[in-house]
């Protein structure tokens, strides 16, 4: 596949996607439009945000009179709880609405729910959705409200990719010539997606470790090899024992049920045994990696427990860190024009 | 009254089916073409003609679209035989043929009757319907071809779904080829698609989609030919879009079987990048843009590399490919108002066919000749001998001509579009080429022409 000619008939639209360094930004839809410098002020940000959650009373008035509104299409325990939690440490006011319970369950349309709570006066809109795109779907028919993606299909999370980025700088003190290894069922991942554009940007060096069936195409043919692909840098590796040499960061993911009746697995126990990561397999990894999982967990499948309850294991912290985070990245959407945010 | 001559005075005349291509003048009278070629002296101009100045027009016979939707019986609110019918019009296809995935599906006599009442009613261009392989397109048993056939199909297709089953598809090639008429085929293996609404690779791995592999429509392609072969009938393979397609066309061709395959104008001019909204100087590598996962850029088959698009349009110039059909598939707006998953597929092609494939032409990718001819002679092929007096300027054939200003810039705005399916990836795209008027039977069913008195002239119908 040729990279650089253009197609025969030009699209006809075009626009900024802005920054959050100078306010302009105005949705979080992936970290590919992420520069390095709003990720680390992302980080600095969330340093101050943990500071407040350290105070005894962890209330301030950051965001008095804005509305959150979290629009969940999926279940989630972590990613709507933080912001929920986020949004209201920071003074704003909170809506929780889910698929079930609303009138999404009489059949109203996506465009319709989002362009009614636009109307209920909602300043940002967090979305989870389980069609791939649906964030920026909604993104296009919103004049006022902002819009964080939540995690959508199998396409990203930035959301967690940035705090997955926070707990490894927190950590390491560098992401920059970390070794970080994705295991697991990366191809339906939209965590490895995200953290893939936020941790190349960052300069890590990736390695992706997955039985081939659950390897995205690219990287089954080998076609991020070419020069100038922007995951040539990524190295793919079929066995755990080899991934996990020299690794500073390792990622199990979530491994769900229906990809062994889907026939990419023949059974979850094979799985196991092939790709869990064991203290066994652990101890080939630099000496303290950190391990960290997005959640939820299917312990015994794709972590063992005791790597999961280990000393090197983050992941409780992880969530912590999710509300610092989510903190921050309300208040720089938000923030008013004299604290650097432009209207 | 409308005039019953027309004389187009020094236009370029294009005609694939004469190889004619010179500067000169067309006569139309009664319907029929009476002279296409020299000067025409006012002496043998008939009386009550209306002329038109024809400087810097091409024209060449009315274009001939193999495969478009119009929705009608049962998907009025998509698109309708009368607002089709005026959408081919306006793109400069005189001859429509209409696919059977209607409610209910044409499947029966009844059907395709009603479908050529409506189409009587529109008067614009000529529709002539296909109907089902199989009854209600489910796959399990053959329709009434005969009596379909009877009624004026002009080939079968089970088109929006393939027909899974081998050993049908053997007998359907077999007993339609006894009544002399194409399977056109929509070569599609659900099991390898499924789901799955853009093309496997970067593109499919970049927005986190289900990818369509080219293989689901190469295995049916490979499995269709070894069929056409046994069953000796005839295969028409409708809107290929890889280049493994390509290659297994071109082999079966080499061994001399009744093969014939179409590309649309989708396939050869967008890519797989547009799904991912790119602006003009996105490298394939940039961040997706607000305007990525535009559903109008979803339809089956799916935009594919731009390797097979390169394919495609070798295997067009080299005739592997033998005709360009629009799949024109128009889609009410709250189908495409939706997530990239939920979305209809579909484009909406008829009026921007040209002016996309014109593209082609100015970038020196295909000749205009070609283009004619692929437009015209092409879907010709598959037709039969039924409709041998179409496509051509010769004397004596029916007068379904188009005018073209090759250098005419528009802009595509859908609101302005004849059909009721405003799905176009190709929304404020300025397009070099448009079709200034249609002649169907000698009337004009389209015109943006001023006669030569300055006054417009208004098509007949």
């Amino acid at each position: 596949m040729a990279l650089t000619v253009q197609p025969v008939v030009q699209p006809a639209v075009s626009a900024p996607v802005g920054s959050l360094v100078d306010g302009s930004r105005r949705h979080i839809l992936d970290l590919d439009d992420f520069a390095v410098e709003e990720m680390e002020l992302v980080f600095t940000t969330t340093d101050a945000m943990q500071e407040v959650l350290g105070r005894d009373i962890k209330k301030v008035p950051t965001l008095r009179g804005k509305v959150v509104v979290t629009l969940f299409y999926e279940p989630s325990t972590r990613t709507r709880v933080s912001f929920e939690g986020a949004g209201k440490l920071l003074s704003a006011d909170v809506i929780n609405v889910s698929a079930s319970g609303s009138s999404v369950e009489k059949g109203e349309s996506l465009l319709n729910t989002v362009r009614t709570l636009q109307a209920t006066g909602a300043d940002v809109l967090v979305v989870r959705h389980h069609h791939s795109g649906a964030p920026y779907f909604i993104a296009r028919h919103l004049e006022r409200t902002r819009v964080i993606n939540g995690g959508d299909g199998w396409h990203a999370h930035p959301t967690q990719g940035l705090l997955d980025l926070y707990t490894i700088q927190r950590h390491l003190g560098r992401v920059a010539g970390v070794k970080v290894v994705l295991v697991g069922d990366i191809v339906h991942s939209r965590v490895a997606r995200s953290n893939l554009w936020g941790l190349l940007a960052m300069g890590a060096k990736v390695t992706l470790c997955a039985p081939p069936t659950l390897l995205p195409y690219e990287f089954l043919q080998g076609h991020y090899r070419q020069p100038g692909h922007p995951w040539a840098s990524v190295e793919v590796e079929g066995s755990v024992e080899r991934a996990l040499e020299g690794a500073d960061v390792v990622m199990p993911l979530r491994l769900q049920r229906e990809r062994q009746q889907s026939g990419l697995l023949p059974t979850l126990r094979e799985y196991s045994k092939m790709y869990g990561v064991d203290e066994r397999r652990l101890a080939r990894a630099n000496p303290g990696a950190l391990v960290l999982h997005p959640g939820p967990m299917n312990e015994g499948i794709e972590i063992s427990p005791q790597v999961a309850h280990g000393a090197q294991s983050l992941i409780e912290e992880q969530v912590k860190n999710g509300v610092a985070v989510r903190m921050a990245l309300l208040y720089l959407l938000l923030r008013p024009a004299a604290e650097g945010g432009k209207r | 009254m409308p005039a019953r001559s027309w004389l187009i005075r020094g236009a370029r005349l294009v005609d694939a089916s004469t190889g004619m291509d010179r500067s000169g003048d067309l006569l139309l009278a009664d319907g029929r073409v009476l002279k296409a070629g020299e000067a025409i002296r006012e002496g043998d101009v008939p009386p009550g003609c209306a002329a038109v100045a024809g400087d810097g027009l091409v024209a060449c016979p009315g274009f001939i679209d193999l495969h478009a939707h119009f929705r009608e019986p049962g998907y009025e609110d998509k698109e309708t035989i009368a607002t089709g019918a005026l959408a081919a019009a306006r793109g400069g296809f005189a001859t429509v043929c209409c696919m059977p995935n209607t409610n209910p599906p044409m499947d029966n006599a009844s059907v395709v009757d009603y479908v050529l009442r409506r189409a009587r009613e529109a008067n614009l261009v000529r529709v002539l319907p296909i109907g089902c392989v199989t009854k209600g397109r489910a796959g399990r048993e053959l329709a009434e071809m005969w009596e379909m056939a009877q009624a004026g199909v002009v080939g079968f297709s089970d088109d929006g779904n393939g027909v899974a089953d081998a050993s049908l598809m053997r007998q359907a090639l077999t007993y339609a080829g006894g009544l002399g008429l194409p399977v056109i085929d929509h070569c599609e293996d659900p099991s390898l698609s499924q789901g799955a609404p853009v093309n496997e690779g970067w593109v499919s791995n970049r927005v986190g989609l289900r990818g369509w592999p080219a293989a689901a429509e190469e295995v049916m392609v490979a499995r269709d030919i070894a069929l056409a072969e046994v069953a000796r009938g005839r295969l028409h393979l409708a809107h290929l879009t890889t280049a493994g397609s390509v290659e297994l066309v071109r082999q079966a061709k080499q061994r001399g079987l009744a093969v014939t395959a179409e590309v649309t104008p989708h396939h050869l001019t967008l890519d797989e990048r547009w799904v991912l909204g790119h602006d003009s100087e996105g490298p394939l590598a940039g961040p997706l843009m607000p305007w990525a996962y535009d559903t109008a850029t979803k339809v089956n088959p799916p935009l594919r590399s731009q390797a097979d698009t390169e394919a495609l349009l070798q295997g067009l110039q080299e005739g592997v490919i033998d005709l360009i059909a629009t799949d024109h598939a128009p889609q009410a707006l709250a189908d495409k108002l939706v997530t990239y998953d939920d979305a209809a597929y579909g484009i909406s092609g008829l009026e921007t066919a040209v002016g996309a494939l014109l593209t082609l032409v100015h970038r020196g990718r295909l000749s205009l000749m070609t283009l004619v001819e692929r437009l015209t002679l092409g879907p010709l092929r598959v037709l039969g001998g039924s409709y041998r007096e179409l496509g051509t300027l010769r004397p004596g054939s029916p007068a379904d001509i188009v005018l073209l200003d090759l250098d005419g810039e528009w802009v595509v705005r859908s609101s302005e579009f004849a059909s009721k399916g405003r799905n176009t990836p190709l929304e404020g795209v300025t397009l070099r080429g448009r079709v200034v008027a249609t002649f169907v039977g000698g009337q004009p069913v389209h015109s943006l022409l001023r006669d030569v008195q300055g006054e417009p002239v208004e098509s007949a119908r």
